[in-house]
Order: structure tokens, then sequence, then C-alpha cells
């Protein structure tokens, strides 16, 4: 296969360390796909085809297999992201919590206009997510890693402030 | 409870003692409480004799099936010809409940000794803890407490690790969380073989639940009568259980009661009831895959496997979710019915299509375009949905459909009748 010159490899030196490790704790290579795709995504924000075809190259699989994986979890971003990476929870026990409002006030207040889309300053992208197992601290808001409970209309704009 | 975590008098404290309380997950703060003790217990003990203890508790799967723990156990081969996988369910996605996160958060080691004990029991050497993507407060957590453990060696040969799930409902199911391990899509797998059998790498696996093991480290402490005197109504029924309550209520969070406390206490007096002025409507009592209840029905049910079913629902994950009168039940159910379409893995027809065609004919209705035969079709299509495919999410997405339509038939009709304002469902 042939390299571009221009592609920066992501799992070389301390990063492919790390790999090795995690290879450690399973008895193939393909069981370390999820966290090399985890790793692969720290580092570079997003996963591209070319970064899918390093990873299968690195465990023995093929890049079609890796794109078939990447696809089905809805955390591996395919194209680059904001900034903040503000996932919403709007299942029904937070809908009734009014996380709908919540949602509407961070797209308006972040200048992010649709779900999914980014914000011309390339700070926001906000997309509406399922259950996020936090229903009891209605309307829980996922800004990157930070988990922020109980998240109502009028406390989005302290939100924006923060992380802007 | 809201934090700090301040129990209400009417709980019983066990698996939340020491919720909000920093210092207890620590590796030393957890000894100094008597952690670890049982895990050192167990490991002098042969397998079987701790299985034994776990069977003789009573204690069930609290990830939403309730299938009894210790039996679960015993279906691992009994000759050790090839390796034995432990896989922990920390996926927990099931719309209503978030008692998971709040053990690895509060009380990581216990869960540690709870997952290392049941190892022994099943003569694992390797244990996976498959944590959702979402949950990185949790993970951190789990990832500090594992390294202070590790160091201390406290779980002799068995090696524990973590594994990051990367969004997706479906990794709840046992076998569609095994092909996530293995780095494939989660999709689920038909059983027979079941995980004892064939599971993780092929090899003989058992899937349990975070609440689950947390509460073996106190049965063993404690002893299985201990366990089993814990129940209020069936005797089927034993322990505690926390229950996620959420919605409309004045205080939601995770309240632990004994197997059999009534539904009606839980919300009226320790969740303080729906908000002042309103009434409530319907409650879904395990979480979104389990049939909605009337508040009639509500008020009548005592919470254990046996009184959900009586019920007319069942108990699962624990998830309460209520519904005050001003809820929309028809768009509720529509959102339910759409995060079912969201998650479906796509194996089979029905679910594929079901979950996303039942969606599609509710949105319709509640846009104004509903038909007359749009409640027998959704009906219809919820039969076909149930009882024949790989997994049961395609049975979780009728749920609330058919116990919808049964007990709220007249606010669908509103929308069919043109009686309610319809509504733009983006």
């Amino acid at each position: 296969m042939t390299v571009q010159e221009d592609y920066q490899p992501v799992f070389i030196g301390r990063v492919l360390e790390e790999l090795q490790t995690v290879l450690g704790r399973y008895p193939n290579k393909q069981a370390a796909l999820l966290p090399a795709l985890w790793i692969a995504q720290r580092e570079h924000g997003w996963i591209s085809d070319r970064i899918m075809a390093e990873v299968a190259e690195v465990l023995g699989v093929t890049p079609a297999y890796v794109k078939g994986v990447v696809t089905f979890y809805t955390m591996y971003h395919q194209h680059p992201v904001g900034k903040n990476f503000v996932q919403v929870c709007t299942t029904s026990p937070c809908n009734i919590c009014g996380a709908e409002a919540v949602l509407k006030a961070l797209l308006a207040q972040t200048g992010a206009g649709d779900a999914g889309a980014t914000s011309p300053d390339g700070k926001w992208t906000i997309v509406e997510v399922e259950c996020l197992g936090a229903c009891g601290f209605a309307t829980p808001v996922l800004v990157n890693d930070d988990f922020v409970e109980n998240v109502t209309p009028d406390k989005v704009a302290d939100l924006v402030r923060k992380y802007r | 409870m809201g934090y700090p975590h301040k129990s209400h008098p009417k709980e019983t404290v066990v698996l939340s003692q020491y919720f909000g309380d920093a210092d207890a997950r620590t590796f030393k703060g957890w000894t100094k409480r008597g952690g670890y003790e049982a895990l050192a217990q167990s490991l002098k003990l042969d397998p079987v004799a701790v299985t034994d203890v776990v069977k003789e508790s009573g204690l069930r799967g609290r990830g939403g099936a309730g299938f009894p723990t210790g039996l679960k156990w015993s279906f691992m081969p009994k000759e050790k010809k090839k390796a034995h996988y432990l896989c922990v369910n920390a996926d927990e996605s099931e719309p209503g409940t978030f008692k998971d996160r709040e053990i690895m958060r509060w009380t990581p080691h216990a869960l540690l000794e709870g997952t290392a004990i049941a190892a022994h029991a099943i003569r694992a050497e390797v244990a996976y803890i498959y944590i959702r993507g979402e949950f990185n407060e949790p993970w951190t957590i789990m990832e500090r407490a594992l390294a202070e453990a590790n160091a201390a060696g406290v779980f002799g040969t068995i090696k524990i690790h973590l594994h990051r799930g990367a969004g997706a409902y479906i990794c709840g199911e046992e076998t569609a969380l095994m092909n996530s391990i293995e780095g494939k899509r989660g999709n689920p797998r038909i059983k027979p073989p079941f995980p004892a059998a064939a599971g993780l790498f092929g090899l003989p696996t058992t899937i349990n639940n975070v609440e689950t093991l947390a509460a073996v480290p106190h049965i063993i402490k404690r002893g299985a009568g201990w366990y089993k005197g814990l129940c209020l109504s069936n005797p089927k029924s034993t322990g505690t259980k926390l229950f996620s309550v959420c919605g409309h209520v004045q205080r939601p969070g995770n309240y632990e009661v004994t197997m059999g406390f009534p539904l009606k206490d839980l919300l009226y007096d320790m969740c303080g009831g729906p908000p002042a002025g309103r009434t409530l409507k319907a409650c879904i009592p395990g979480g979104s895959s389990v049939p909605i209840l009337t508040r009639e029905e509500t008020e009548q049910t005592l919470l254990d496997y046996e009184g959900c079913v009586a019920a007319g629902s069942m108990l699962g994950s624990g998830g309460v979710i209520v519904f005050d009168d001003s809820a929309d039940m028809v768009y509720q159910i529509m959102r339910l019915a759409r995060f079912y379409a969201h998650e479906s893995c796509a194996q089979c027809t029905q679910c594929r299509e079901g979950t996303a065609w039942t969606t599609k004919i509710m949105e319709r209705i509640l846009a104004g375009q509903g038909k007359p035969k749009d409640l027998d079709l959704l009906l219809d299509l919820s039969e076909n949905m149930t009882g024949k495919t790989i997994c049961v999410l395609s049975d979780s997405c009728a749920a609330p459909i058919v116990s919808g339509i049964k007990k709220f038939r007249g606010e669908f009709e509103a929308y069919l009748a043109g009686k309610k304002q319809p509504m733009m469902v983006g």
C-alpha cells in the first residue's frame, strides 16, 4: 500500500507504545480496534479515511472493515468538529423536563444554527443525542469530556461563556 | 438524591451508603470502611462455594432481565478446559436509568471487588468492564481505582481491564457487548450458543450488570441469609434495588429500597410527587422498554420482579420515568420509538423497518396527518416486532407503543380527530 508523503502517522513513538500496552489486554489485535480509534480521535480530533487505513494496517484488518466499525458507533467523528463538541440528550425522560428548549438555546447562543453544523467561528458543534444515563439530572449536556448536569435554558448563557 | 447525597429515612441503604463520599472511592478509604475483606474471604473459598452463597441469596440480575445470578454463574463449564471470561455491563443506556453511573462514580471499589469475586466464582482469568463512551467521569474514577487496587495486589491472578464503548445502546445487549469488545460492530448474536458455552472470543463467558456485582461483596460479608431476609413481598425477589426516578417528580434521583417496596410510596413520599398543581398521569417503572402504567396501576404496584409483572409491566432496570398531566403521551411515545429507531443495529428486518416506520407513523399523526387505520397499523407492526428477532430491542420499541395505545388511546384519537394542535416534528 502506498503511503501519502504528507500524511502524519498517528501510531508512532509514545502513541504506538500506548497502543502496544492496549494490545496486551486482548488475545488478538482486532479487539484493540475500539481503543485504537479512541486514541486516533484523541490525537487527531476526528477519524479520516486515511487514519482508518493506518489503523487497519496496524491491526491487520482491512480499511473497509475499520470503516464499517467507525460508522456503527456514534461517538467517532468522521469529519472535523468544532472546538467544543456538545451533546444534548433529548430522549423522553429529559424531553419532558425541557431538553428541546435547552438544545434550541444552545444552537441559538453559540451561533451553530443547526444541530450537527459547526458554528462560523469554529468553536461549537451541537448534536442531539439519545439517553446519556443521567435522567435524574435533566438535562445533561456533554461538552467534550465534561458532563454538565441539570442544564436549563436560563443556564445556557453561562455555559456558553464558560467554554467559549 | 442530589449531592451531597442524603438518604431518605425509608431507604434501605446498602449499595448507596457511600454515595457523595469522596474519601470512600479511594483505595485507602474503601479498605478503611471494610472494603476488600469479602474478596480476601472469597479467594480462600472454592469457586463453587462462592457461587452457592450467591445462589442462596436470591440475587437476580439488575440490568433488566432479572435472571438469578448464582444460577447464571453455575452455567459455566464445570471442567476448566479453556479460558473463561467475565464481562461487566457498564453500558447503562436504558432511558430512565442512571444508577450504574452513580455506583461507578462513588463506589468504584465496590464494583471492582464484586467483579473479582465473580471472576473467581466462574474461574475467569480476565474480566472486561465495558463502560459506555459517554461516561468520562466514571471512566476516570474507575481507572484510578483500578490502578490503586492493582498496586495493592488485591486481585491475585485475576486481570481486570476497562473497555470503552463508543455510543451504542445496543451494546448493552450481552452478545452485542461481546462483539463490541472483539472489535466488531455491536450486532447481537443468535442464542444458542449461550455465552457460557461460547461467548467472548468463542470462550465460556458470563456477563453481569454493575449493580448486580456491587451487591456481591455485601452478600459474601453479611451472608446469603441476610440478603434473602431483605424482602417485603415475593420471596423470589430479595435484596435492595436502586431505583432511578426521573421525569415529573419534585426530587428525582436514585433511591435504594428493599424489593417489594410500594411504588406509590417511592413516588409520593420520597420523591415528593409531581410538581405542585400537577397530577401523575403515567409511569414507566423499569426503563423505557417496559409497558407504561396508568396512575391507578402505578399506585398499586409493588416494586419487585413479580409485582411489576402483576401490575402489567416489568421491573426491568428500575428506571422509573414519571409523566404528569402536562405530558403529551403521543409525542413521548413517538420520541421513544425514535430512540429505538436510532439505536437499532439494523440486522433484523422487523426491527430496522418497524422502529423506523412506527416512528414515522406517529410523527405523521402528531403533524395532524394521521389516518383512521394508523392505530391498527401501529399495533400490527408492534406484533411483528415482538418475539421474532435476534434480540429484544424490537420488542422494547413495541412495548410503549402497545401499552400507550391501550391505555392512552384517547390522546392518539384526539390527534386523529383533529382535536389537537398539530406540531412539526423534526
